[in-house]
Protein backbone atom coordinates (compact mmCIF):
# COMPACT_ATOMS: atom_id res chain seq x y z
CA UNK A 1 0.00 0.00 0.00
CA UNK A 2 1.42 3.35 -1.14
CA UNK A 3 -0.03 6.59 0.51
CA UNK A 4 0.26 10.37 -0.41
CA UNK A 5 0.22 13.28 1.39
CA UNK A 6 -3.04 14.16 1.15
CA UNK A 7 -4.19 10.68 2.80
CA UNK A 8 -1.11 11.36 5.38
CA UNK A 9 -2.63 14.50 6.26
CA UNK A 10 -5.96 13.19 6.85
CA UNK A 11 -5.27 10.20 8.64
CA UNK A 12 -2.81 11.72 10.63
CA UNK A 13 -5.10 12.28 13.74
CA UNK A 14 -6.31 8.46 13.34
CA UNK A 15 -2.85 7.46 13.61
CA UNK A 16 -1.72 9.36 16.71
CA UNK A 17 -5.18 8.03 17.88
CA UNK A 18 -3.80 4.32 17.40
CA UNK A 19 -7.43 4.28 15.22
CA UNK A 20 -5.90 2.92 12.24
CA UNK A 21 -5.43 -0.04 9.79
CA UNK A 22 -2.42 -1.56 10.52
CA UNK A 23 -1.54 -1.70 6.80
CA UNK A 24 -2.56 1.79 6.22
CA UNK A 25 -0.10 2.72 9.28
CA UNK A 26 2.82 0.48 7.52
CA UNK A 27 2.00 3.13 4.59
CA UNK A 28 2.84 6.05 6.53
CA UNK A 29 5.42 5.05 8.20
CA UNK A 30 7.11 4.25 5.23
CA UNK A 31 5.86 7.60 4.06
CA UNK A 32 7.19 9.55 7.00
CA UNK A 33 10.77 8.27 6.20
CA UNK A 34 10.15 9.79 2.63
CA UNK A 35 8.85 12.98 3.45
CA UNK A 36 10.12 15.26 5.54
CA UNK A 37 6.77 17.67 5.30
CA UNK A 38 4.54 15.32 6.11
CA UNK A 39 7.27 13.99 9.12
CA UNK A 40 7.08 17.59 10.24
CA UNK A 41 3.11 17.70 10.20
CA UNK A 42 3.38 14.30 12.37
CA UNK A 43 5.88 15.44 14.73
CA UNK A 44 4.21 19.24 15.07
CA UNK A 45 0.34 17.81 16.08
CA UNK A 46 2.07 15.15 18.40
CA UNK A 47 3.89 17.85 20.26
CA UNK A 48 0.03 19.88 20.06
CA UNK A 49 -1.34 16.95 21.51
CA UNK A 50 1.25 16.35 24.17
CA UNK A 51 1.73 20.21 25.58
CA UNK A 52 -2.11 20.15 25.55
CA UNK A 53 -2.09 17.54 27.84
CA UNK A 54 -0.16 18.01 30.54
CA UNK A 55 -1.74 19.19 33.37
CA UNK A 56 0.42 22.35 33.79
CA UNK A 57 -0.60 23.71 30.90
CA UNK A 58 -3.40 25.66 32.84
CA UNK A 59 -2.52 26.96 36.69
CA UNK A 60 -4.90 27.02 39.05
CA UNK A 61 -5.81 30.56 40.77
CA UNK A 62 -4.26 30.54 44.30
CA UNK A 63 -7.13 30.17 46.58
CA UNK A 64 -9.11 28.34 43.95
CA UNK A 65 -9.85 25.18 46.42
CA UNK A 66 -10.59 27.11 49.49
CA UNK A 67 -13.06 29.65 47.47
CA UNK A 68 -14.76 26.17 46.10
CA UNK A 69 -14.82 24.59 49.04
CA UNK A 70 -16.48 27.44 50.77
CA UNK A 71 -18.96 28.21 48.29
CA UNK A 72 -20.24 24.52 48.41
CA UNK A 73 -20.44 24.86 52.36
CA UNK A 74 -23.21 27.64 51.95
CA UNK A 75 -24.89 25.99 49.37
CA UNK A 76 -24.81 22.14 51.56
CA UNK A 77 -25.55 23.89 54.93
CA UNK A 78 -27.97 27.28 54.40
CA UNK A 79 -29.96 26.39 57.02
CA UNK A 80 -26.73 25.56 59.34
CA UNK A 81 -25.67 29.28 58.10
CA UNK A 82 -28.89 31.25 58.64
CA UNK A 83 -28.93 29.73 62.13
CA UNK A 84 -25.40 30.78 62.69
CA UNK A 85 -25.96 34.23 60.68
CA UNK A 86 -28.98 34.56 63.43
CA UNK A 87 -26.91 33.50 66.18
CA UNK A 88 -24.32 36.23 65.09
CA UNK A 89 -26.56 39.10 64.35
CA UNK A 90 -28.59 38.07 67.96
CA UNK A 91 -25.31 37.88 69.87
CA UNK A 92 -24.50 41.18 67.76
CA UNK A 93 -27.29 42.72 69.36
CA UNK A 94 -27.46 41.91 72.56
CA UNK A 95 -24.05 43.03 72.74
CA UNK A 96 -24.59 46.34 71.33
CA UNK A 97 -27.80 46.46 73.69
CA UNK A 98 -25.70 45.52 76.66
CA UNK A 99 -23.15 47.99 76.35
CA UNK A 100 -25.27 50.82 76.03
CA UNK A 101 -27.27 49.90 79.29
CA UNK A 102 -24.04 49.08 81.06
CA UNK A 103 -22.88 52.36 79.69
CA UNK A 104 -26.26 54.51 80.55
CA UNK A 105 -26.44 52.57 84.03
CA UNK A 106 -23.10 52.88 85.04
CA UNK A 107 -22.99 57.07 83.70
CA UNK A 108 -26.43 58.08 84.95
CA UNK A 109 -27.30 56.05 88.09
CA UNK A 110 -24.75 53.20 87.94
CA UNK A 111 -25.57 49.43 88.52
CA UNK A 112 -27.30 48.64 91.68
CA UNK A 113 -24.75 46.31 93.67
CA UNK A 114 -28.31 45.01 95.88
CA UNK A 115 -30.70 43.41 94.10
CA UNK A 116 -32.98 45.05 97.33
CA UNK A 117 -32.05 48.64 97.45
CA UNK A 118 -35.07 50.81 98.09
CA UNK A 119 -35.12 54.13 95.90
CA UNK A 120 -34.27 57.32 97.26
CA UNK A 121 -35.32 60.88 96.83
CA UNK A 122 -33.69 64.43 97.52
CA UNK A 123 -30.10 63.66 98.83
CA UNK A 124 -28.07 66.41 98.43
CA UNK A 125 -25.35 65.53 95.42
CA UNK A 126 -22.63 66.86 97.01
CA UNK A 127 -23.56 65.38 100.42
CA UNK A 128 -20.13 63.54 101.35
CA UNK A 129 -20.92 59.51 102.47
CA UNK A 130 -19.11 56.30 103.24
CA UNK A 131 -18.48 53.63 100.93
CA UNK A 132 -16.68 50.31 101.02
CA UNK A 133 -15.00 48.50 98.36
CA UNK A 134 -16.98 45.41 98.63
CA UNK A 135 -19.99 46.74 100.09
CA UNK A 136 -23.65 47.94 98.37
CA UNK A 137 -24.73 50.85 100.51
CA UNK A 138 -23.42 54.09 101.07
CA UNK A 139 -24.06 55.49 104.67
CA UNK A 140 -23.39 58.86 106.49
CA UNK A 141 -20.22 59.60 108.62
CA UNK A 142 -20.69 57.78 111.95
CA UNK A 143 -23.56 55.09 110.70
CA UNK A 144 -22.75 51.89 112.91
CA UNK A 145 -23.83 49.67 110.25
CA UNK A 146 -20.91 50.66 108.41
CA UNK A 147 -19.05 47.40 107.69
CA UNK A 148 -15.67 46.41 106.45
CA UNK A 149 -14.12 49.31 107.81
CA UNK A 150 -10.24 48.62 106.54
CA UNK A 151 -11.64 49.27 102.95
CA UNK A 152 -13.63 52.67 103.44
CA UNK A 153 -13.43 55.44 100.95
CA UNK A 154 -15.62 59.18 101.23
CA UNK A 155 -17.09 60.04 98.03
CA UNK A 156 -20.02 62.46 97.33
CA UNK A 157 -23.21 60.70 97.06
CA UNK A 158 -23.26 61.67 92.96
CA UNK A 159 -20.28 59.15 92.60
CA UNK A 160 -21.87 56.79 94.99
CA UNK A 161 -24.95 56.39 92.95
CA UNK A 162 -23.14 56.19 90.05
CA UNK A 163 -20.89 53.49 91.35
CA UNK A 164 -24.16 51.94 92.02
CA UNK A 165 -24.00 52.20 95.92
CA UNK A 166 -27.54 52.70 97.55
CA UNK A 167 -28.18 54.23 100.67
CA UNK A 168 -28.50 52.31 104.39
CA UNK A 169 -31.88 51.99 105.10
CA UNK A 170 -30.98 53.18 108.44
CA UNK A 171 -28.45 56.24 108.08
CA UNK A 172 -30.09 57.28 104.91
CA UNK A 173 -33.94 56.51 106.00
CA UNK A 174 -35.27 59.84 105.43
CA UNK A 175 -34.49 60.11 102.06
CA UNK A 176 -36.04 56.56 101.52
CA UNK A 177 -38.63 57.06 98.95
CA UNK A 178 -41.66 55.09 101.15
CA UNK A 179 -40.19 57.30 104.04
CA UNK A 180 -40.45 60.58 101.76
CA UNK A 181 -43.85 59.56 100.45
CA UNK A 182 -45.12 59.03 103.62
CA UNK A 183 -43.76 62.08 104.88
CA UNK A 184 -44.98 64.44 102.09
CA UNK A 185 -48.36 62.77 102.68
CA UNK A 186 -48.22 63.77 106.39
CA UNK A 187 -46.54 67.21 105.59
CA UNK A 188 -48.04 68.63 102.33
CA UNK A 189 -47.44 72.44 102.37
CA UNK A 190 -43.98 71.21 102.70
CA UNK A 191 -43.92 70.26 98.87
CA UNK B 1 4.20 3.53 18.67
CA UNK B 2 1.47 6.37 18.54
CA UNK B 3 2.33 9.28 21.30
CA UNK B 4 -1.10 10.34 22.25
CA UNK B 5 -2.46 6.85 22.48
CA UNK B 6 -1.65 6.38 26.44
CA UNK B 7 -1.18 9.87 28.21
CA UNK B 8 0.86 10.14 31.23
CA UNK B 9 -1.69 12.46 32.66
CA UNK B 10 -5.04 9.69 32.14
CA UNK B 11 -6.94 9.09 35.35
CA UNK B 12 -8.85 6.28 35.77
CA UNK B 13 -11.70 6.91 38.27
CA UNK B 14 -11.18 5.31 41.69
CA UNK B 15 -13.87 2.63 42.43
CA UNK B 16 -14.05 4.15 45.41
CA UNK B 17 -15.96 6.80 43.77
CA UNK B 18 -19.28 4.76 43.52
CA UNK B 19 -19.50 4.46 47.63
CA UNK B 20 -18.49 8.04 47.96
CA UNK B 21 -21.70 8.88 45.66
CA UNK B 22 -23.96 6.58 47.42
CA UNK B 23 -22.70 8.66 50.99
CA UNK B 24 -23.79 11.69 49.27
CA UNK B 25 -27.12 10.34 48.10
CA UNK B 26 -27.46 9.14 51.67
CA UNK B 27 -27.51 12.76 53.40
CA UNK B 28 -23.67 12.76 53.98
CA UNK B 29 -22.88 15.85 52.19
CA UNK B 30 -18.72 15.71 53.22
CA UNK B 31 -18.54 12.85 51.44
CA UNK B 32 -18.90 15.04 48.42
CA UNK B 33 -16.05 17.00 48.44
CA UNK B 34 -13.41 14.14 49.07
CA UNK B 35 -15.99 12.99 45.41
CA UNK B 36 -14.46 15.96 43.75
CA UNK B 37 -11.63 16.91 44.82
CA UNK B 38 -9.62 14.81 42.28
CA UNK B 39 -11.30 16.76 39.67
CA UNK B 40 -11.63 20.68 40.73
CA UNK B 41 -8.38 21.51 38.45
CA UNK B 42 -9.91 19.28 35.60
CA UNK B 43 -13.07 21.45 35.58
CA UNK B 44 -10.90 24.78 36.34
CA UNK B 45 -9.04 23.98 33.22
CA UNK B 46 -12.20 22.71 30.76
CA UNK B 47 -13.51 26.00 31.70
CA UNK B 48 -10.69 28.02 31.44
CA UNK B 49 -9.65 26.19 28.03
CA UNK B 50 -13.22 27.23 26.62
CA UNK B 51 -13.35 30.60 27.76
CA UNK B 52 -9.98 32.13 28.86
CA UNK B 53 -10.93 34.14 31.40
CA UNK B 54 -9.62 33.38 35.12
CA UNK B 55 -12.92 34.65 36.83
CA UNK B 56 -15.30 32.90 34.50
CA UNK B 57 -13.53 29.89 34.70
CA UNK B 58 -13.46 29.49 38.71
CA UNK B 59 -17.29 30.80 38.65
CA UNK B 60 -17.67 27.80 35.92
CA UNK B 61 -15.70 25.65 38.58
CA UNK B 62 -17.96 26.53 40.95
CA UNK B 63 -21.41 26.35 39.52
CA UNK B 64 -20.55 23.32 37.94
CA UNK B 65 -19.70 21.37 41.58
CA UNK B 66 -22.76 22.86 42.65
CA UNK B 67 -25.02 21.34 40.10
CA UNK B 68 -23.50 18.31 40.11
CA UNK B 69 -23.60 18.30 44.11
CA UNK B 70 -27.56 19.09 43.46
CA UNK B 71 -27.75 16.68 41.16
CA UNK B 72 -26.32 13.74 42.31
CA UNK B 73 -29.33 11.66 41.98
CA UNK B 74 -29.64 11.74 38.28
CA UNK B 75 -26.35 10.69 37.53
CA UNK B 76 -26.22 7.66 35.52
CA UNK B 77 -23.12 5.25 36.25
CA UNK B 78 -22.92 4.51 32.87
CA UNK B 79 -20.44 7.26 32.49
CA UNK B 80 -17.32 8.08 34.23
CA UNK B 81 -18.06 10.44 37.44
CA UNK B 82 -15.21 13.10 35.68
CA UNK B 83 -17.27 12.99 32.44
CA UNK B 84 -20.27 13.85 33.69
CA UNK B 85 -18.59 16.82 35.09
CA UNK B 86 -16.81 18.16 32.47
CA UNK B 87 -19.93 17.52 30.32
CA UNK B 88 -21.12 20.58 32.94
CA UNK B 89 -18.43 22.54 33.10
CA UNK B 90 -18.31 22.44 29.09
CA UNK B 91 -21.97 23.53 28.99
CA UNK B 92 -21.76 25.81 31.51
CA UNK B 93 -18.64 27.53 29.60
CA UNK B 94 -20.53 27.52 26.31
CA UNK B 95 -23.36 29.21 27.70
CA UNK B 96 -21.11 32.01 29.00
CA UNK B 97 -19.34 32.37 25.92
CA UNK B 98 -22.65 32.58 24.58
CA UNK B 99 -24.30 35.33 26.55
CA UNK B 100 -20.74 37.49 27.34
CA UNK B 101 -18.28 36.85 24.82
CA UNK B 102 -20.66 35.99 21.83
CA UNK B 103 -19.02 38.98 19.16
CA UNK B 104 -16.09 38.85 20.62
CA UNK B 105 -14.50 35.20 19.04
CA UNK B 106 -12.65 35.78 15.99
CA UNK B 107 -13.80 33.95 13.47
CA UNK B 108 -11.60 30.79 12.54
CA UNK B 109 -10.65 31.00 8.82
CA UNK B 110 -10.28 27.48 7.80
CA UNK B 111 -7.32 26.65 4.97
CA UNK B 112 -9.16 23.90 3.12
CA UNK B 113 -9.40 21.90 -0.59
CA UNK B 114 -12.46 21.31 -2.34
CA UNK B 115 -12.97 18.06 -0.04
CA UNK B 116 -13.11 19.77 2.83
CA UNK B 117 -10.27 18.74 3.86
CA UNK B 118 -7.60 20.68 6.12
CA UNK B 119 -4.37 21.35 4.20
CA UNK B 120 -1.38 22.04 6.36
CA UNK B 121 0.22 25.13 6.09
CA UNK B 122 3.32 25.51 7.68
CA UNK B 123 6.12 22.41 7.13
CA UNK B 124 8.47 23.75 9.75
CA UNK B 125 10.09 21.48 11.92
CA UNK B 126 9.16 20.93 15.07
CA UNK B 127 10.57 17.59 16.91
CA UNK B 128 11.25 17.76 20.38
CA UNK B 129 9.42 19.88 23.32
CA UNK B 130 11.99 21.37 25.85
CA UNK B 131 11.17 20.55 29.38
CA UNK B 132 10.85 23.51 30.42
CA UNK B 133 8.45 24.39 27.51
CA UNK B 134 5.49 24.32 30.07
CA UNK B 135 7.19 26.25 32.66
CA UNK B 136 7.48 29.52 30.66
CA UNK B 137 3.91 31.23 31.43
CA UNK B 138 4.44 33.14 27.85
CA UNK B 139 4.51 29.74 26.09
CA UNK B 140 1.35 28.79 28.11
CA UNK B 141 -0.10 32.06 26.83
CA UNK B 142 0.61 31.58 23.36
CA UNK B 143 -0.80 27.89 23.50
CA UNK B 144 -4.06 29.81 25.35
CA UNK B 145 -4.40 32.22 22.46
CA UNK B 146 -4.02 29.98 20.14
CA UNK B 147 -6.44 27.66 21.28
CA UNK B 148 -9.03 30.45 21.70
CA UNK B 149 -8.59 31.01 17.67
CA UNK B 150 -10.16 27.77 17.15
CA UNK B 151 -13.77 27.82 16.31
CA UNK B 152 -16.02 26.88 18.96
CA UNK B 153 -16.75 23.44 17.00
CA UNK B 154 -13.22 22.31 17.14
CA UNK B 155 -11.88 24.11 20.47
CA UNK B 156 -14.87 21.97 22.35
CA UNK B 157 -13.81 18.77 20.45
CA UNK B 158 -10.47 19.69 21.63
CA UNK B 159 -10.45 20.66 24.51
CA UNK B 160 -12.68 17.32 26.03
CA UNK B 161 -10.67 14.73 23.99
CA UNK B 162 -6.68 16.24 24.19
CA UNK B 163 -6.78 18.07 27.63
CA UNK B 164 -9.54 16.51 29.44
CA UNK B 165 -8.53 13.60 28.20
CA UNK B 166 -11.89 11.69 27.55
CA UNK B 167 -12.38 9.07 24.87
CA UNK B 168 -13.44 9.65 21.35
CA UNK B 169 -17.16 8.28 22.68
CA UNK B 170 -17.10 9.97 25.61
CA UNK B 171 -16.29 13.45 23.97
CA UNK B 172 -19.29 12.55 21.19
CA UNK B 173 -21.69 12.31 23.86
CA UNK B 174 -20.80 14.72 26.08
CA UNK B 175 -20.95 17.22 22.98
CA UNK B 176 -24.08 15.54 21.61
CA UNK B 177 -22.36 14.73 18.43
CA UNK B 178 -20.99 11.50 16.14
CA UNK B 179 -17.64 9.91 16.82
CA UNK B 180 -16.90 10.50 12.61
CA UNK B 181 -17.57 14.36 13.89
CA UNK B 182 -15.39 14.28 16.51
CA UNK B 183 -12.37 12.49 14.48
CA UNK B 184 -13.13 15.04 12.06
CA UNK B 185 -13.01 18.08 14.27
CA UNK B 186 -9.97 16.74 16.47
CA UNK B 187 -8.14 16.72 13.32
CA UNK B 188 -8.64 19.84 12.32
CA UNK B 189 -8.06 21.20 15.06
CA UNK B 190 -4.68 19.65 15.77
CA UNK B 191 -3.70 20.60 12.38
CA UNK B 192 -4.65 24.02 12.83
CA UNK B 193 -2.84 24.47 16.33
CA UNK B 194 0.08 22.57 15.11
CA UNK B 195 0.56 25.22 12.40
CA UNK B 196 -0.32 28.05 14.53
CA UNK B 197 2.66 26.81 17.36
CA UNK B 198 4.96 24.85 14.79
CA UNK B 199 6.91 27.96 13.61
CA UNK B 200 7.15 29.45 17.17
CA UNK B 201 7.76 26.66 19.04
CA UNK B 202 9.58 25.02 16.46
CA UNK B 203 12.89 26.48 16.91
CA UNK B 204 11.90 31.02 17.63
CA UNK B 205 11.74 30.19 21.32
CA UNK B 206 13.14 33.96 22.19
CA UNK B 207 11.16 35.19 19.07
CA UNK B 208 7.53 36.38 19.26
CA UNK B 209 5.15 34.05 17.59
CA UNK B 210 4.25 34.87 14.30
CA UNK B 211 0.43 34.52 14.79
CA UNK B 212 1.17 36.57 18.14
CA UNK B 213 1.54 39.64 15.23
CA UNK B 214 -2.17 39.31 14.10
CA UNK B 215 -0.80 36.68 11.06
CA UNK B 216 -2.08 33.50 10.76
CA UNK B 217 0.10 31.26 9.20
CA UNK B 218 -3.09 29.91 7.01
Amino acid sequence: MVVNCDQVWREISNYLEGDIDPNLRAAMETHFEECKRCRAVMEGTRNVVELYGDERMIDVPLGFEHRLERRLEESMYPTRRSFMGWMVTAAAALLVTGSYELARSSVLRGKLRSEHAQSAAGIPPDMMVIVSDEGKLFHASGCPFIHDKAHLRTVVAREAIKEGYTPCVRCMKKYLKADLDEWVHKRPTRA
Amino acid sequence: MPEAQTSPNYQIDDPSEELLIRRVRDGEPEAFYELIRPYQRRVYAAAFAITRNEADAEDIAQETMLKAFRNIRQFRAESRFSTWLIQIAVNEARMRNRQTRANMMEPIVEHQDAEGNYIPRDFADWREIPSETLERKEIREKLAEALTSLGDIYRDVFVLRDMQHLSIEETAKALGISTASVKTRLLRARLMLRDLLAPGLGGAWSTRLQFAKGTKPW
